[in-house]
């Protein structure tokens, strides 16, 4: 944020591991081909669940995780450490370069190892605590994504793990970013990392009826801002991101995707999981991005909305968006990649802003697919009709979460 | 021979080692890698696979292949 004296961060690595795509080439194509990733669930027998429908991730992680290993690691942490490797490998940075302490890891999960919880779980129950496997709290816990990724690479620099929800990835981003510009570190391995395809939280987000019940229909079942909408699909994946400072990136010649130049985060102090109306305290974060970069909402070309297909999610983020932007409201573009990807929860703003990213750097706005009813009461412009063709300047990228905690990005074209 | 065997998949299935390493006087630390939460997990997975409770006074004693089987033996 060169406007207020910090060091500059920079985007040079990509790893998106999503339901579709694996790798920032595949991932950027999947959103031009307006691609859903969402099918019936295959991790485990659905035929009880009142969800049927997921965006898992499809495809071996052998490339990257020795099978044996991967034994000992919940799948959660498998995703991350996968997103891991493509993002170091798309940043064009040595093994050296990730190591030592002026590397760090902020690798944030929404739950943890929930699927470990789940079997541990049943052994005890089944069989008493006497029986509990001692790899079940390594496994299981939310901040190993972030001590694996820092084994991996060495990096022993400044390291957290953010567990704000469905804000996880935007937030770990955001505070990775603070540590570069702060001057604590000059690399950042940072974003978020989901894998609750699983019977027990299937179970209890349907029973919550937050998630979509079109089970005859996976591909249309995340409609964001369709009057049809019925909740949102539940997706898995992960998101990893290399942040550099920018000085130091462009010495060495590396890819800069984009430039974070704002990060806003607030509670709503309103509910566990309703968001508040008017989406009151997701415009705090929004104009803190904005103001954090002294950035004018007119300025901003593209929203890349949290957009979950639930009823107030899409009606309260309409109306905060509104709010923020004024008049220039019915000039952004704003579109729903969870239309495609689904909800990777605490992997979703990281797996948002690789595509953020990419849509700076390549002039093309992802669109959101399945909007083909709308609801009468919103009334932005979400490109609806596919991929666009369009170079904006600024982009920012909002996520919202389960108590009430918001986040969001500021992202600029370099 | 035959508990040889059985002990021997259960060591290849905990530890992620190759068989071809499991011989009967590799040590599970040393030879093989274990870390001390694995050391548990092959202790119980031993449990599980010959149906006998190890304590861990005798756990303490089982540090190699041979030793292992010698245990299983003995309480069989």
């Amino acid at each position: 944020m060169g406007v207020s004296g910090l060091r500059r961060v920079v985007i040079t690595g990509l790893g998106p591991v999503t339901p579709i795509g694996m790798g920032a080439a595949a991932y950027a194509e999947a959103q031009r081909a307006g691609r859903s990733g969402v099918g019936p669930i295959t991790h485990f027998d659905a035929s009880d669940t009142a969800s049927k429908i997921a965006g898992e991730v499809g495809g071996s992680l052998d490339e990257f995780i020795d099978p044996r290993e991967a034994r000992k690691l919940d799948r959660y942490v498998q995703l991350a450490l996968a997103a891991s490797e493509l993002a170091a490998r798309d940043s064009g940075l040595s093994a050296e370069e990730l190591r030592g302490e002026r590397v760090g890891t902020v690798v944030g999960s929404g739950i943890g190892g929930v699927k470990t919880f789940e079997d541990q779980a049943g052994v005890l129950h089944e069989r008493g605590p006497g029986r509990i496997s001692p790899m079940f709290i390594p496994m299981m816990i939310a901040n190993m994504a972030t001590g694996h990724v820092a084994m991996k690479f060495g990096a022993t620099g400044p390291s957290s793990t953010v567990v704000t929800a469905c804000a996880t990835g935007t937030g770990s981003i955001g505070d990775a970013a603070r540590y570069i510009q702060l001057d604590l570190a000059d690399v950042m391995i940072a974003g978020g990392t989901e894998a609750a395809v699983t019977r027990i939280a299937i179970g209890g987000f349907s029973n919550m009826k937050a998630l979509s019940t079109r089970n005859d229909s996976p591909e249309t079942a995340s409609r964001p801002f369709s009057a049809t909408r019925d909740g949102f699909v539940l997706g898995e994946g992960a998101g990893i991101v290399i942040l550099e400072e920018y000085e130091k990136a462009k010495k060495r010649g590396a890819t800069i995707y984009a430039e974070i130049v704002g990060y806003g985060t607030s509670a709503d102090a309103h509910h566990i999981t309703m968001p508040a109306p008017e989406g009151r305290g997701a415009q705090v974060a929004m104009r803190m991005a904005l103001n954090t970069a002294g950035v004018n909402p007119e300025q901003v070309g593209y929203v890349n909305a949290h957009g979950t297909s639930t009823h107030f999610n899409d009606l309260y983020e309409t109306q905060g968006i509104k709010h923020v932007f004024g008049d220039h409201a019915g000039k952004l573009a704003v579109s729903s990649t969870k239309s495609m990807t689904g909800h990777l929860l605490g992997a979703a703003g990281a797996i948002e802003a690789i595509a953020v990213a990419q849509a700076l750097r390549d002039g093309i706005l992802p669109p959101t697919i399945n909007l083909t009813d709308p609801d009468p009461a919103l009334d932005l412009d979400y490109i609806p009709e596919g991929a666009r063709e369009k170079q904006v300047e600024y982009v920012l990228s909002n996520s919202f979460a389960f108590g009430g905690q918001n986040a969001a990005l500021l992202f600029k074209r370099v | 021979m035959a508990t040889f065997d059985d002990v021997k998949d259960v060591i290849v299935d905990k530890l992620g080692v190759d068989a071809d390493k499991v011989n009967p006087e590799a040590r599970f630390v040393e030879d093989l890698g274990a870390d001390s939460l694995e050391t548990v997990e092959l202790i119980m997975g031993l449990e599980d696979k010959f149906g006998v409770t190890i304590s861990d006074e005798d756990a303490e004693n089982i540090r190699t292949v041979q030793a292992a089987v010698d245990y299983i033996e003995s309480k069989q």
